[in-house]
């Protein structure tokens, strides 16, 4: 149902990771977006803000919930995608495109992403 | 049954003809300088005020339209006796300012009803100051944090359960505590998980029993045990009591602090964000730091006590909204024990009868038994496009308000649907049949509705990111 590209690397919590070097683009996925329904607000974190692996860094708001996002690397935030300001709904319109969240400059190598089978498997998509 | 809402176009009063001359002239004393020939203030006849608010009223819906099983909000009858008692000079007239012996009544009415709702909660006293729910939890927890640090002891988290009210996580923040949430486990608290969460770094855990799936917590007592063993406290959220009353209570259950929402359990009206009344109840050593006045009595006179030095203070202007705990107080001694029981009773029993025939077209995840509502989910409706909001908008077509949707969110696609007692079997059934046919419905149809309200769907994207909030900001 829900699309899942092969190429990035996913949580449970329904993030997808674009691993890039030494970088790590983070949005929500297909799926994520699909249950929280449209969205009005994304509250981004600062460049140069650091998180832990499962650190709360972003909040997604839709007309449904307030979400938190956790991260899914440990790293430094390098940069925040400020398009979301003005239009939230790119996280709906294009998930794993121009609604990406924040790029994060890795701080050790990542570790316990799902591929994209076995995160279908997960959502049963 | 047909419905159809009223549509009209109606203007604002600014918008309205404004040819009433201006016939109250300035004071003499008003300096020349000072006087304003436009006000921006609407200019009309009484008449024109009067059809307005008519013709809105005509566009509105509530609960003396029709059955409204919004869950969580326990929106029953507001009885009429209770509003003429309200609206009597004899109460509108007082003002908080009068000399304590000019209104020996308006005292006595505040001191019964802390009485009563103590005893309906089991609690050993009950402030009515604060002014809705959410105020009643912030100042229990504003009591929980005196009373630790006149005890010394530096706890700074609070303890809640996946199924909490939103307000829950909101008060326990306002009143500087860390909240740690622990999952449910089959629709009530997990043991276990509680037991892993409580340490001597917890002030509080906040329980709703039944909780917002409306299932009891049976483990109640064990919950107690396992808080108090850590020497926290153990803080009741008041909003569904109206499912125990006269069966068991707080106290019982041995709960330290409890809030009652009247404009839920005792009928008085929810209006629009306000007024409400949200008193909170107290066991034990707790009962010194509510807020202040208490209401008090000698055996000759009542009074307004403010002399307990350990109090957490004021936390409203004067003692609450008196209309309100006057409501409350006219509802508790017209229903008398006997009443309140029976309330619980049909409420419970209407429950029950509509998860019963609701389970024939919708499943109702955790069985069993319920209390005061239960949660269904519109997830299989999913397959053709459907969601629960579309359910939700297409009942008001029935002449039914919408339950409430998407909480508690450990339901897919949760319709939460609480009945109340005010509602005939007839109108029980009348639901069952606008589900069975919603379910059956043409997806496009669902999505557009509704259609018989007043209002079409509303776009809720834009109503969240760019609020009109007064006439103001309107761009017409």
């Amino acid at each position: 149902m829900s699309e899942i590209p092969e190429d990035l690397r996913y949580t449970k919590e329904h993030e997808w990771v674009r691993l890039e070097g030494e970088r790590a683009v983070v949005g929500i996925t297909d799926h994520a977006q699909n249950e929280l329904t449209d969205v009005v607000y994304v509250e981004l974190p600062s460049v140069g803000d650091g998180f832990a692996e499962g650190q709360e860094f972003a909040v997604v708001e839709s007309v449904k919930a307030a979400s938190e996002i956790y991260a899914p690397v440990s790293g430094t935030v390098a940069e925040v995608n400020k398009e979301l300001d003005d239009r939230p709904e790119l996280v709906n319109d294009s998930p794993y495109e121009a609604g990406w969240l924040v790029i994060f400059d890795l701080k050790e190598k990542a570790k316990g992403l799902l591929t994209a089978g076995e995160y279908r498997d997960l959502v049963g998509g | 049954m047909t419905f159809r809402q009223a549509r009209n176009d109606e203007p604002l009063l600014i918008e309205l003809p404004q040819e009433v001359d201006g016939t109250i002239g300035p004071s003499a004393r008003v300096p020349e300088d000072l006087r304003r020939t436009e006000l921006g203030i609407p200019n009309l006849e009484e008449f024109q005020v009067a059809r307005h608010f008519t013709r809105l009223s005509q566009m509105n819906y509530g609960t003396d339209s029709g059955f409204y099983p919004l869950g969580s909000c326990t929106m029953k009858y507001n009885p009429k006796y209770a509003e003429s008692l309200a609206a009597s000079p004899k109460a509108r007239r007082l003002h908080p300012q009068q000399p304590e012996e000019t209104v020996q009544g308006a005292l006595q009415i505040l001191f019964e009803l802390q009485e009563m709702l103590a005893r309906v909660a089991g609690m050993d006293e009950v402030s009515l100051q604060p002014v809705a729910g959410a105020q009643g939890e912030l100042t229990g927890l504003l009591m929980a944090r005196a009373y630790f640090e006149e005890r010394g002891e530096d706890r700074s988290e609070v303890v809640l359960p996946d199924t909490a009210h939103g307000t829950n996580f909101a008060s326990a923040t306002m009143a500087g505590y860390d909240v740690v949430e622990i999952p449910s486990k089959e629709g009530v608290v997990d043991l276990g998980a509680l037991e892993g969460a409580v340490s001597e770094r917890t002030a509080a855990f906040m329980l709703t029993n039944p909780n917002t799936l409306g299932i009891f917590e049976s483990e109640a007592l064990t919950i107690a045990k396992l808080v108090h063993a850590q020497g926290a406290l153990l803080y009741y959220d008041g909003a569904n009591l109206n499912a125990i009353l006269g069966k068991t209570n707080p106290g019982k259950m041995d709960f330290d602090l409890a809030h009652f929402n009247l404009h839920k359990t005792f009928s008085t009206p929810h209006g629009g964000g306000g007024p409400g009344a949200g008193p909170v109840g107290a066991h034990g050593p707790l009962t010194e730091f509510l807020p202040l006045p208490l209401a008090a009595y000698d055996g000759v006179r009542y009074r307004l006590d403010y002399d307990r030095p350990k109090s957490i203070g004021k936390v409203r202007a004067f003692y609450g909204n008196f209309g309100v705990l006057l409501r409350a107080y006219a509802y508790i001694t017209r229903m008398g024990a006997d009443g309140l029981l029976r309330v619980t009773e049909r409420a419970v029993l209407h429950t029950n009868y509509l998860r019963a025939r609701v389970e024939e077209y919708l499943p109702v995840p955790f069985g069993g038994l319920r209390k005061h509502e239960f949660v269904a989910s519109a997830a299989p409706l999913r397959e053709k496009g459907v969601r629960a909001i579309d359910v939700a908008k297409r009942l008001i077509d029935y002449g039914i308000h919408p339950p409430t949707i998407y909480f508690p969110d450990l339901v897919d696609e949760a319709l939460m649907i609480e009945p109340t007692e005010s509602v005939t079997q007839e109108g029980l059934d009348a639901f069952v049949d606008a589900i069975a046919l919603i379910k059956e419905e043409d997806p496009d149809r669902l999505r557009a509705a509704p259609q018989n309200a007043a209002v079409a769907r509303v776009d809720e994207v834009s109503a969240a990111k760019r609020p009109i909030l007064s006439w103001r900001m309107m761009d017409r």
